[in-house]
């Protein structure tokens, strides 16, 4: 309690001496970077919890591809249970020329079973809960959709062939939050009307649903009677089944953010070191002082913990405010990118990740600095040359590497990832710092050819070389990372786009009716466009690979049972295509047209792992067929022509009911005249190359605003960083600037000095930003997007600028008191 | 009394031997009855707390502590209640009593080194050390310091054992001690 007492007296007191200052900014930050990203996924998560019940719309749910028997609802009713049904495609809505691809939902009258659909009177009204479905010949639309048609509500918008009037604005639907991150707006229809549009064709792609709901044990009974008598390739889902996905989404990218926050913490806690340090050096009089009045060791440990303890405390609890502020921007930053539109307010649980952040910072990085303070003996009140004995490695490495990786093992929770985090940035950090290193060692070669003001400035960087390497470090990695997300967001998608040759096609088109093939090719013929090669497309399932069931099989990669598993598409073709490359066995001659056999694509062998002559079982509209592996092809994917994993050849598969796809391209500029070729086959749907790379743009923009808005709390804390060596360093500038000016330099030549100290840091960290970010940004190019990486100089001047500005500011704000110092004063002590 | 000699004689180390600040290598030290020697960093602390007072040169007050803090931290370390009161009263006994709320760097030397008197006497200590007590001050106040520390020793009845360059001052103790290389001559 007496240590208690006197650590709070001298609190207020040693606040004004800095350093207590900068260990409190620098855990504030640390805490609100981590706590920011806590809340905002305590709120998603909770978002997802709420709604858990009401993903599916129903407590049953069965779900397929191709249309569900009735029998499966007269079943149901017979039990007692509420039905609905709903049907789901996606479709081009049309009001006027303007377009729009949606994903159409026709509910039957009970839907939802489970929650609510709430709408408003106009686009982005407010909003309430609906009664009922959209009466026969309306519709509820999303006000995405709206404003991307430019329709308001009362208006009449083209669903394939029907008319229909939007009579209310679509706010949500329970059962969306299963996509995370739909990129499509929807719309809301009646099943009545589904007829009308002729949206769905034989062989049409669409999402039968049938939803099931009434008391616990009736719906259990009847889950294991629909398990027991669904049809292949049709679903059944509870919600024990759909939300875990969704969660582990959400996980993980809470978890890849707070990776992101972790550098910041990180950075923060060299400062709290520096700062920790510099706490030490003031205080070994003040200790040996009270030793040599009777404090003990341990009082006057206890001292300095209960200081530090406190400023934990101050720091968690202002670290995570400012980390609740700044959650409201990361949501308000990801809206659209989540289904949900109105979170639930966080969860408390991040305050004990602020207090468990603070405290860990603390003691790996400062206590073993104030263990060390605690043994200075009290001989140094007459002599003070002695000091403490030096901290051996074991305690000055350790309590830090426990900590940090104690943090980062808490955040990911998986051994691997930690140990390739911290192994990774260490790595990462070495290169970081021996460039920092190198440059710092150039700069001060160069001090001779420079005036008075600038040899002192460098002169400072070369002496005090650790503490500048650890700052341009500090600032290139904050600046670095801000840079990369700008050059691959604005410069790698463009060049991507770009690189792909001219009269690529831009537009797909799917379920084409076979009927209708011949007459929509050439109405797209007519209409201007170019169209590529027309492939039959018709849906089936592997069963099994060389006789073996695939539950039964081991997979080369972990992406091989999905490959699998899903429904295939399936095609069959005697023209090989440009595009395609024989890598294995030989591709169709006329005397293999009817034959058993099939070509699959290089992701088959790899994935799969199926080789030449396995011999494949496919289920194609209930009839079960073998075929013999007989060619592999390479597939060059982005030819956006139609491709398919697996083709075979022509005569084996014709009489299976199927429809046909092709792409087109039209210039741009030409007109598009999609809504009299949709009107004119509405059951075809049309793809938007150009449309889908914006809503692809859109999502990386948003989550790139999101990663960076993490990142500008390591920016911060590389400010924290070089507040934390101003101080160290702040008794012997203040001396230095002293004896300047006492040896006739004016105050503006001592000004000068400092400013270019830190013009040339922050021009260092730039530096070293943007040749960071250039090799990250190649990096990705070949590797990532495989486009040619094109070298851009804006980088290394927004690089450049950026550091000097923020270090410059930065550094003469906080050296500022030390200059202005009146000489005198400075040398005789006081302050 | 006094320990007088040149500088680098050893008076200095034969005061820390003395305070239990540092040990012998060889030899015991008894202090107050107490064989400082034999006890560890902790427990010569503990016997500082309770039997001994410091004065030094360079004042030594803690800065983040008011004057009226820096009296009152003996007696808090030696677990005193009454140590406001007390300590503003010794305070007051130095003549700094209208000075309680200053920080030691809002004081002169002289006053600086009047509050060192006043949390070296707080206790009422057996022995107070002082070393050098008027090197940092004009002669004047040295002078003046020197009365309140002799009047103090005089009401208070603690040993006073001094380390001094200054002959007038070593003058004034009722026994002197000349050292020369590290022994007594």
């Amino acid at each position: 309690m007496r240590a208690l007492a006197i650590a709070l007296r001298a609190l207020s007191r040693e606040w004004r001496s800095g350093e207590l200052g900068v260990l409190l900014l620098a855990l504030a930050i640390a805490v609100s970077a981590l706590t920011a990203v806590g809340f905002v996924v305590s709120r998603v998560s909770a978002a997802v919890d709420l709604q858990a019940s009401e993903v599916l719309a129903a407590d049953l749910r069965l779900e397929s591809p191709s249309p569900l028997a009735e029998g499966y609802l007269a079943e149901a009713h017979r039990r007692g249970l509420a039905t609905a049904t709903s049907i789901g495609t996606l479709s081009v809505v049309f009001h006027g020329d303007a377009s729009q691809l949606t994903a159409v939902r026709a509910v039957s009258d009970a839907y939802p079973l489970r929650g609510v659909v709430t709408t408003a009177a106009s686009a982005f009204g407010t909003p309430t809960p609906a009664h009922g479905i959209p009466a026969p010949g309306e519709v509820w639309a999303e006000s995405r959709l709206l404003a991307t048609i430019d329709a308001s509500v009362g208006d009449d918008v083209s669903i394939g062939a029907a008319q229909l009037r939007v009579s209310r604005a679509l706010v949500s639907r329970p059962d969306q939050v299963s996509s995370f991150a739909e990129l499509a707006p929807s719309l809301l229809m009646n099943t009545a009307d589904l007829d009308a549009t002729q949206l769905i064709q034989p062989g049409s792609r669409a999402r039968y649903a049938q939803l099931y709901a009434g008391n616990r044990d009736d719906i259990a009974a009847f889950k294991s009677w629909l398990t027991a008598h669904k049809q292949r390739g049709e679903r059944v889902l509870d919600i024990s089944e759909s939300s875990p996905q969704v969660k582990s989404a959400i996980d993980r990218a809470g978890r890849f953010l707070s990776l992101a926050s972790l550098v910041a913490v990180l950075l923060c806690s060299i400062a709290v070191a520096m700062a920790a340090r510099r706490y030490v050096q003031r205080h070994l009089d003040t200790v040996a002082l009270m030793k040599t009045l009777g404090a003990t060791r341990a009082f006057t440990l206890a001292v300095s913990l209960s200081q530090l303890a406190l400023i934990a405390l101050i720091a968690a609890g202002i670290g995570a405010a400012a980390g609740y502020v700044a959650q409201a921007w990361l949501v308000y930053a990801l809206r659209g990118l989540l289904a949900v539109t109105v979170l639930p307010p966080p969860s408390l649980v991040p305050i004990a990740l602020a207090i468990i952040t603070a405290m860990a910072v603390l003691a790996g990085f400062a206590l073993p600095p104030l263990l060390q303070l605690a043994r200075v003996p009290a001989i140094r009140v007459l002599r003070r040359d002695v000091g403490p004995p030096p901290l051996g490695v074991w305690l000055a490495f350790w309590p830090a590497a426990v900590a940090i990786i104690g943090l980062v093992g808490w955040v990911v929770r998986d051994t691997w990832l930690m140990a390739g985090f911290v192994l990774g940035l260490a790595a990462f950090l070495v290169v970081l710092a021996l460039g920092g290193l190198l440059l710092v060692r150039v700069t001060g070669a160069m001090r001779g050819r420079v005036g008075v003001a600038w040899r002192y400035g460098i002169a400072n960087l070369a002496r005090r070389r650790a503490e500048s390497v650890v700052q341009v470090v500090a600032f290139g990695l904050g600046i670095m990372v801000l840079l990369l997300l700008a050059l691959v967001r604005r410069d790698l998608l463009e060049d991507w786009r770009a690189s792909l040759p001219a009269g690529v096609p831009n537009f797909f088109f799917i379920n084409i009716p076979p009927d209708e093939r011949d007459e929509f090719l050439a109405a797209l013929k007519d209409a201007g466009g170019e169209a590529t090669r027309a492939l039959p497309m018709i849906r089936g399932r592997m069963t099994a690979i060389d006789g073996r069931a695939l539950d039964a099989l081991a997979y080369p990669r972990e992406d091989g049972e999905g490959f699998a598993n899903r429904e295939q598409n399936l095609t069959w073709t005697m023209d090989l295509g440009a595009d395609n490359r024989i890598v294995a066995g030989r591709w169709w001659r006329a005397e293999d047209v009817g034959r058993p056999l099939v070509s699959i694509a290089t992701e088959y062998r790899d994935s799969v792992g199926i080789g030449l002559g396995d011999r494949l079982t496919f289920d194609v509209a209930g009839e079960s067929f073998t075929v013999t592996v007989a060619s592999i092809r390479e597939v060059q994917w982005d030819s956006f022509q139609p491709n398919f994993f697996l083709v075979f050849p022509p005569g084996l598969l014709d009489a299976t009911a199927g429809t046909w796809m092709t792409s087109a391209y039209f210039p741009p500029g030409a007109p598009r005249p999609m809504a009299q070729l949709v009107k004119r086959f509405p059951s075809v749907s049309v793809f938007d190359l150009d449309g889908i790379l914006a809503q692809v743009r859109g999502v990386i923009d948003k989550a790139a605003v999101a990663v960076q808005s993490v990142f500008m709390f390591t920016l911060l804390a590389g400010l924290t960083v070089l507040l934390a060596a101003v101080q160290a360093s702040r008794d012997e500038r203040r001396f230095e600037s002293a004896m300047l000016r006492t040896l006739g330099a004016s105050r503006r030549t001592v000004r000068a000095g400092v400013l270019a100290e830190f013009l040339t840091l922050g021009a260092l960290a730039g530096l070293l930003a943007a040749a960071g970010a250039s090799l990250a940004g190649y990096l990705v190019a070949k590797h990532v997007l495989d486009v040619r990486y094109s070298f851009d100089a804006l980088v290394w001047l927004w690089g450049l600028a950026a550091g000097a500005v923020l270090v410059a500011g930065g550094g003469w704000l906080a050296t500022r008191a030390v200059v202005r110092q009146s000489p005198l004063l400075a040398l005789r002590g006081g302050g | 009394m006094a320990i007088v000699g040149p500088s680098g004689a050893g008076k200095s180390t034969l005061l820390a031997l003395l305070a239990g600040l540092d040990v012998p290598t060889t030899g015991r030290v008894l202090l107050a009855d107490a064989d400082l020697t034999a006890l560890d960093e902790d427990g010569r602390a503990r016997l500082r707390a309770e039997r001994v007072g410091f004065v030094f040169q360079a004042f030594h007050l803690i800065p983040a502590l008011t004057a009226l803090e820096n009296v009152m931290l003996p007696l808090e370390l030696a677990g005193r209640r009454d140590a406001r009161a007390e300590a503003t009263q010794t305070l007051g006994r130095v003549g700094l009593g209208t000075r309680t709320g200053h920080y030691p760097r809002q004081l002169s030397g002289g006053e600086q080194q009047r509050v060192a008197l006043a949390r070296a006497f707080v206790t009422r200590p057996a022995v107070l050390f002082a070393d050098e007590p008027t090197g940092n001050l004009d002669a004047a106040t040295g002078t003046r310091v020197c009365d309140l520390l002799f009047e103090m020793n005089r009401d208070l009845q603690t040993t006073v054992v001094l380390v001094t360059h200054d002959h007038v001052l070593a003058g004034r103790c009722a026994r002197a001690l000349h050292m020369d290389a590290g022994r007594l001559v």
